[in-house]
C-alpha cells in the first residue's frame, strides 16, 4: 500500500541501502530524531518557544503598564519609547501584545486540554465498549460535527455571558466560557481517532494477554491501549491548539470575546480595524502574532505527525 | 440513485430534530427571558406580565415549548424581530441569497485553486512546485479570515485604491455598469474565503492523490497506453476526489464560520453579518433563526456532498 507516504519532506538524507543501526532507540527518542529532520517543524517549535517565552517573560524585561493612556502618543508609529507603537489612546502596543499573548496562548492551551479530554473519554468508551453505546456516542459525535459552531458559540456567548460574569468576575467569567465552548466544539475529531485506534488495538494479541492475567478493563484501558493510541492525539492536539487560538481571535475580533479592557490579540485587531487608514501598524503586528503562533503549531504539528506515524521507517 | 437519495434524506432528518434540540436545549438553559425589557419598564404592570407569559406558554413544561416552538419554525413561523420590527423570516429571505452567492462563488474558486494545484503536486512530489505549493498552504490555512480581509484592504482598497471595501447592496448604477459595481465589490470577500479553503483542501487533494497514484490499477492504466493526462485525470483523481469530498463536508462548518466573519470585515449584508448585529442588539429571534438557518445549510451541502460520493462512486449508490 501506498500508505507510508510522507506527508511532508523529511529524512532527505537517509540511504534505504545503509546497513541496519545497530543501536536500538526508545520509542520517544526515535520519534525526537525523525522530528529534527523536519526543519520547518524544528523551527515551527522554536519559534513557538520563542513566542511562549515573550508573553511569558515579557512583564519582566518591558514593564510599561498596559493601560497608560497618553492622548499626546496617540496611533504612534514605532518608535524607541514605543518598539510597536501606540494604539488609539495611546496605550503602548508591546506590553499589551504581551499581556494579550498570554491570554490567546492560554485560551488555547486550555481548550486544547478540554477538547482532548472529552474526545478521549467519548472514543475510549465508544471504541472499547462498541454496541449500542458505541452507535449512540458516534451519532452525538456526528451530530456536533454538523453543527454550525461558530454561530453556536455567539448564541451560547449571548446568552451566558452576563450570568457568568456576575458569578466569577468579568475576565475569568469570560475566559471559563470560552474554553469551555471553544473546547466543547473540538472534541470531535479526536473522539474519531481514538475510537479508531481503540477499535483495532482491543483485538490485539497484548491487549488480550493483559486481559487473560486478569487486568481491569480500566487498567486494560489506561495502561495498555491508551498509551498506544497517543501518537495521533498528541497531533490532534497540537492541531486544536492553533485552532483554539484562531476561534479566540475570531470572537474578540467579531467584538464578542473578551471585554474590551483585556487586550488579547484579536480585540487589539477588532479596535484597530477602524484605523486601518493612517495606523496600518496597530492592525498589522497582532495579526501577524496571530498568523506566525497559528503558523508555528501547524508546522509542529506536522513534524509531529510524521514523527509519531508508527507505520514510517525512516 | 433515487433511493440512495431518499435515504441519505431520511437520515438527514434526526440530525436536523438533533440540531434543533440542542439549539433549543441551549435557549432553554440560558438565563434571562425575553421579558425582561418588560420587567424593567415602570409602565407595564406585573399582572400584564404575567398574562403574556401565559399567552405566550413560557411557563409551560420543556417538552410541550419545544414541540410548540418546532412547529411554529416548519410551519414558517419564525417570529418577529425586535429590532428592525420586521418578521423573521422576511429578513432572512432578503439576506439569504448574498450569502449563499459568496459563499458559492469562494468554494469555487477554492476548488479551481485546490484541484489543479494538488494534483500537480502529489504527481510530481517533493520537486520545487510541490514544495513551494505545499508552503503556500501552509501560509494560507494558518491566516485567519479576518487577518487576511484587513490586509486585502490595506493592500487592495487602501494603498493601491482598487476595490471598494464596504460592500453596498444599493448601487445606482444601472446595466454593465451595475453588474461590474458588483463584482468589484464581490472580490474581496470571495477571494479572502477561497483562499483560506483552496489552501487547506489543497493539501487534501495532494495527499489523497499521492495514496492513489501508486496503487496498481493506476499502473495498470499507464501500461495499457493512456495518455498520462487521462490516467490522472479519469482514473487517479475521480478515486482521490471521495475522502477529499468527506473532508470538505466535514469542513462545512468552518465555511460558514469563515463567511461570518468575511461578511463582517465587508459588511457584506447576509445572514452572517445578519447575526452578528442581532446579537449586538439582543435580537433573540433573529439569532435563533439564523443559527438556525445555518444549521440547516451544513446538513443541506452534507447531503450535497453524499449525492456526489454516489457520482463518484457508484458502489455506494447500489449498496
Amino acid at each position: 500500500m501506498a500508505g507510508s507516504t510522507p506527508a511532508s519532506l523529511t529524512g532527505k538524507g537517509s540511504d534505504p541501502l545503509a546497513p541496519l543501526a545497530p543501536r536500538h532507540y526508545g520509542p520517544w527518542r526515535e520519534a525526537w530524531r525523525r522530528f529534527r529532520r523536519h526543519k520547518l517543524a524544528f523551527l515551527g517549535a522554536v519559534l513557538l518557544l520563542l513566542i511562549i517565552g515573550a508573553v511569558v517573560f515579557g512583564p519582566w524585561l518591558w514593564k510599561v503598564p498596559i493601560n497608560e493612556i497618553d492622548f499626546a502618543a496617540k496611533l504612534k508609529t514605532p518608535s524607541w519609547s514605543h518598539p510597536l507603537g501606540t494604539d488609539d489612546l495611546g496605550q503602548d502596543l508591546l506590553a499589551r501584545m504581551i499581556y494579550g499573548g498570554r491570554i490567546s496562548i492560554a485560551v488555547g492551551l486550555a481548550a486544547m486540554a478540554i477538547a482532548i479530554f472529552f474526545g478521549t473519554l467519548v472514543g475510549a468508551v465508544a471504541g472499547y465498549s462498541r454496541g449500542s453505546i458505541d452507535a449512540g456516542l458516534m451519532w452525538l459525535t456526528d451530530l456536533f460535527l454538523s453543527l454550525p459552531q461558530l454561530p453556536l458559540l455567539l448564541l451560547i456567548i449571548y446568552l451566558f455571558r452576563d450570568s457568568l460574569k456576575s458569578i466569577v468576575g468579568p475576565e475569568m467569567g469570560v475566559f471559563i466560557l470560552i474554553v469551555v465552548v471553544i473546547g466543547g466544539f473540538r472534541w470531535m475529531p479526536v473522539a474519531r481517532l481514538v475510537r479508531a485506534q481503540f477499535l483495532s488495538l482491543r483485538e490485539k494479541e497484548f491487549v488480550e494477554a493483559a486481559r487473560a492475567l486478569g487486568a481491569k478493563p480500566i487498567r486494560v484501558v489506561t495502561r495498555h491501549i491508551l498509551p498506544n493510541a497517543l501518537g495521533p492525539v498528541i497531533v490532534a492536539g497540537t492541531i486544536d491548539v492553533a485552532a483554539a487560538i484562531i476561534a479566540e481571535s475570531t470572537l474578540s475580533f467579531l467584538g464578542l470575546g473578551f471585554p474590551p479592557d483585556i487586550p488579547t490579540w484579536g480585540r487589539l485587531l477588532f479596535d484597530a480595524k477602524d484605523y486601518l487608514d493612517f495606523a496600518p501598524h496597530y492592525a498589522l503586528f497582532p495579526g501577524i502574532a496571530i498568523f506566525l503562533t497559528v503558523l508555528s503549531i501547524n508546522y509542529l504539528g506536522d513534524g509531529l505527525r510524521d514523527a509519531l506515524d508508527p507505520r514510517r521507517v525512516l | 440513485m433515487g433511493k440512495y437519495l431518499l435515504r441519505r434524506l431520511l437520515i438527514a432528518i434526526p440530525s436536523l430534530i438533533g440540531i434543533s434540540i440542542v439549539l433549543f436545549t441551549v435557549l432553554a438553559l440560558a438565563p434571562g427571558d425575553p421579558f425582561e425589557e418588560l420587567a424593567t419598564n415602570p409602565n407595564v404592570p406585573p399582572e400584564v406580565r404575567e398574562n403574556l407569559r401565559k399567552q405566550f406558554g413560557l411557563d409551560d413544561p420543556i417538552p410541550v415549548r419545544y414541540t410548540r416552538w418546532v412547529t411554529s419554525m416548519a410551519k414558517g413561523d419564525w417570529g418577529f424581530s425586535f429590532a428592525s420590527r420586521v418578521d423573521v423570516d422576511k429578513l432572512i429571505k432578503g439576506r439569504l441569497p448574498t450569502t449563499l452567492i459568496i459563499i458559492g462563488s469562494s468554494q469555487l474558486l477554492a476548488l479551481l485553486i485546490a484541484i489543479p494545484i494538488g494534483v500537480i503536486a502529489a504527481t510530481r512530489p517533493y520537486s520545487i512546485f510541490d514544495q513551494v505549493a505545499n508552503t503556500f498552504a501552509f501560509i494560507g490555512f494558518s491566516l485567519p479570515t479576518f487577518f487576511t480581509g484587513i490586509l486585502f484592504i490595506l493592500f487592495f482598497s487602501i494603498y493601491l485604491d482598487w476595490l471598494p471595501f464596504v460592500y453596498r447592496a444599493d448601487i445606482a448604477e444601472t446595466g454593465w455598469r451595475f453588474y461590474w459595481e458588483h463584482l468589484k465589490q464581490s472580490i474581496m470577500p470571495v477571494a479572502v474565503l477561497g483562499l483560506f479553503q483552496g489552501a487547506s483542501w489543497t493539501r487534501y487533494v495532494r495527499s489523497a492523490v499521492l495514496d492513489v497514484i501508486r496503487l496498481d490499477y493506476v499502473t495498470t492504466a499507464r501500461s495499457k497506453g493512456l495518455s498520462e493526462k487521462v490516467v490522472v485525470i479519469k482514473h487517479a483523481l475521480r478515486n482521490a476526489l471521495i475522502p477529499v469530498v468527506t473532508l470538505v463536508a466535514l469542513q462545512m462548518p468552518t465555511i460558514f464560520g469563515g463567511a461570518i466573519v468575511t461578511e463582517q470585515i465587508f459588511r457584506v449584508p447576509g445572514i452572517g453579518s445578519l447575526l452578528i448585529s442581532a446579537i449586538l442588539a439582543n435580537d433573540t429571534p433573529v439569532i435563533m433563526a439564523v443559527t438556525f438557518v445555518f444549521a440547516c445549510l451544513v446538513i443541506f451541502f452534507n447531503l450535497l456532498a453524499d449525492v456526489l460520493y454516489g457520482w463518484l462512486d457508484p458502489r455506494i449508490a447500489y449498496r
